[in-house]
Parts: C-alpha cells; sequence; structure tokens
C-alpha cells in the first residue's frame, strides 16, 4: 500500500502493517472530533511515526499516486479541519 | 481508516480539479507539464526566499551577540571600578538580550528545517517530473489521442497528487516565513532606535548607556596611565646605553642639512 505523508513523500507500506495503523489512526480521528489539541498532535506524531517505520520510501521516478494521504508532521488540528473541508487546499 | 480515507479521497478529488484538461488529451499533457515546470520555478524561489530570511536571522543573532559581550566587558570594568550598581544595569540588560538571542536561535532553526523539507520537497517534484516528461513522450508517440486517455488520466493523477502536496509545503513555507520576517522587522527596528541596549551607537543612548560608555574609557584611560607609570622606569635607563643620545644628534644634523 503507498501511503503519503504530505512533506515527506510517499511510502510502501507492507499490509501487515496496517492493523496497527488503522488503529493509530481512529486516535487521531477521535481527537479531531473532540477538538482536543494535545492528543491530537501525540496521536499524529505516533501514526506518522508507525508508518515510518514499517514503511520503505516509494520509488522517487514512479507516477503511482498513493492510496492514502497522511496530513504533515507539523500540521495544526485546523489544518487538518481544513484539510477534511471542501475548500481551499490546493494553493494555484 | 476513516480519516485518512477522508483526508485522501478530498485531496485527490481537489488536485484533479486543480488539472486543467485540453480537448485533445496530449495537449492536456503538454499544458500540464508547462505547469511542473511553473511549479519547480516556485519552489525553487520558496528555497531562495527561506534562506534569505534564515540569513538575515543570523546575522541579527550575531549583531545581539557582540552587544551582549560588550555590556559584559562593560560589567567586568564597572566591578573593577567598585561601581556594582552599573555593573549590575550591564548584566540586566544582557540578560534581556539572552532572551531575544534564544528566541532568534529557535527562529533560525524552524527556517533551517523549512529550508531543508523544501529543498526536499524540490527534489521529489524534479524526479516526478522527468518521471513525467518521458511518459509523456511515448504516450503521444504511441497511443492515439482516443486510446492515450487511460494513461494519461494515470500521469496526470500521479504528478497532480505530487503537485499538491509541493504547493501546499510552499503555502506552509511562506507562512512560517512571513511571520518570522515581521518579528524579525520589529528586531531590526529595535536595534536601529537603540532600545536593545545598543551602547556602541553614539547619539540615542541613555544616561546609563553613556555612564557604562565613559566608565569604559575612563578605566581605559587610568589602566593606560597605570601601564605607562611603570613602564617609565625602565625607559629612563635606556638612555645610559647612549643610542639615543648618539642618535639625536644625527637626526638634527640630516634635517639642518635638508
Amino acid at each position: 500500500m503507498i501511503i503519503r505523508i504530505m512533506g515527506e513523500g510517499q511510502f510502501d507500506v507492507p499490509d501487515d502493517a496496517m492493523a496497527a495503523l488503522n488503529d493509530l489512526d481512529a486516535a487521531v480521528e477521535s481527537s479531531v472530533e473532540s477538538g482536543d489539541v494535545a492528543a491530537f498532535t501525540s496521536a499524529l506524531e505516533s501514526l506518522l511515526a508507525g508508518v515510518r517505520a514499517s514503511a520503505a520510501p516509494h520509488e522517487e521516478g514512479s507516477l503511482d499516486t498513493s492510496d492514502l494521504i497522511l496530513p504533515p508532521a507539523d500540521a495544526t488540528l485546523e489544518e487538518v479541519c481544513d484539510l477534511l473541508s471542501d475548500d481551499g487546499l490546493i494553493p494555484g | 481508516m476513516s480519516l485518512m480515507k477522508r483526508i485522501s479521497l478530498i485531496f485527490r478529488s481537489k488536485a484533479n480539479k486543480a488539472l486543467d484538461r485540453a480537448e485533445d488529451p496530449r495537449e492536456t499533457l503538454d499544458y500540464s507539464y508547462q505547469r511542473q515546470q511553473d511549479l519547480l520555478v516556485k519552489v525553487r524561489r520558496g528555497v531562495a526566499d527561506v534562506a534569505t530570511s534564515r540569513k538575515r536571522v543570523e546575522l541579527q543573532v550575531n549583531q545581539l551577540e557582540q552587544q551582549a559581550a560588550k555590556l559584559q566587558g562593560q560589567a567586568e570594568k564597572a566591578i573593577s571600578v567598585g561601581r556594582e550598581d552599573l555593573a549590575r544595569e550591564a548584566l540586566t540588560r544582557k540578560s534581556g538580550l539572552a532572551q531575544q538571542i534564544t528566541d532568534l536561535k529557535t527562529q533560525h532553526a524552524q527556517l533551517q528545517g523549512e529550508e531543508e523539507k523544501l529543498t526536499l520537497a524540490q527534489q521529489r517534484l524534479q524526479a516526478k517530473v522527468e518521471a513525467f516528461r518521458t511518459r509523456k513522450e511515448t504516450i503521444k508517440a504511441t497511443y492515439t489521442a482516443a486510446e492515450a486517455q487511460t494513461k494519461i488520466n494515470e500521469a496526470m493523477s500521479g504528478i497532480g497528487e505530487e503537485m499538491g502536496d509541493v504547493g501546499m509545503a510552499i503555502q506552509r513555507a511562506e507562512d512560517k516565513t512571513a511571520q518570522m520576517q515581521a518579528r524579525a522587522g520589529a528586531i531590526d527596528e529595535l536595534l536601529a532606535s537603540g532600545a536593545l541596549e545598543d551602547v556602541t551607537r553614539p547619539g540615542g543612548t541613555d544616561d546609563i548607556s553613556r555612564e557604562l560608555d565613559a566608565l569604559g574609557s575612563g578605566t581605559d584611560v587610568e589602566a593606560e596611565l597605570a601601564r605607562l607609570k611603570a613602564g617609565s622606569q625602565p625607559q629612563a635607563i635606556e638612555p645610559a646605553e647612549g643610542d639615543i643620545l648618539a642618535a639625536e644628534p644625527q637626526k638634527t644634523t640630516d634635517e639642518d642639512t635638508k
């Protein structure tokens, strides 16, 4: 599975790592829903660390699309809410 | 998987919308390639802008560190002549500068981080653009317009995702740099006004600074006098060797003949 961490590029994540990542993702989601900034920051950090730890960088010169796209490591809760909203994500 | 999936779907649909498509799908390829080149230029400029801000902060740190060193010297002089009040004032000002220096160093590290991230983003985009160029030529050479559509869609989605990512990275770097530039501007103004204890600056200094300066030059004079006094004994012995007495008349005769 190809996962993109925004600002870091694409990673190849083995399928057997996905169950653990799903749990980490659920933690991020619940922190976004509750608007808990501290929980969000640490949950996102764990999720991205989980991806990096289980993955290898995807081939640089490919034009493959990612199966999943994750917010950048320094994204704020507000920015993630923006990512989930329908306007103004991609500049230019 | 829901949060990751939601973000992915929304990101992809927006990236897709951002791609302009021409009537002839093969024209779309050329047009997109042009936009990729534009984005590469933009990201390079972004790297340069962040580097400029970083250098500006570096310069400010140097200036403030010089001032802190000067204040330290003044405090030492003040203590050596028994002016504890002035020494205290100098050290107080120095500690104010230390806070500014710490803040600036944090900013410097952040800017350096942005610069590195953007440089890596530029390299990734460069690799994708190169891949796109090769794919574009293959598609144009091999397929008819109708056949090409699927291949084009694949290539466009792949590059679109990267372009969306890089576009956001540039935006984020610009935002962060803009915030820091505003603060850097404020520090430049403070430096220019002398409010950051710039005691070296003639004119716009306050009483304490003048006193610290005067103390500096005052003790310099005292130290020089002491040195001269200490050196005056051996100097008085020197003429006994006859060098000066011998040289003196010769000089005068030289001058007289001219």
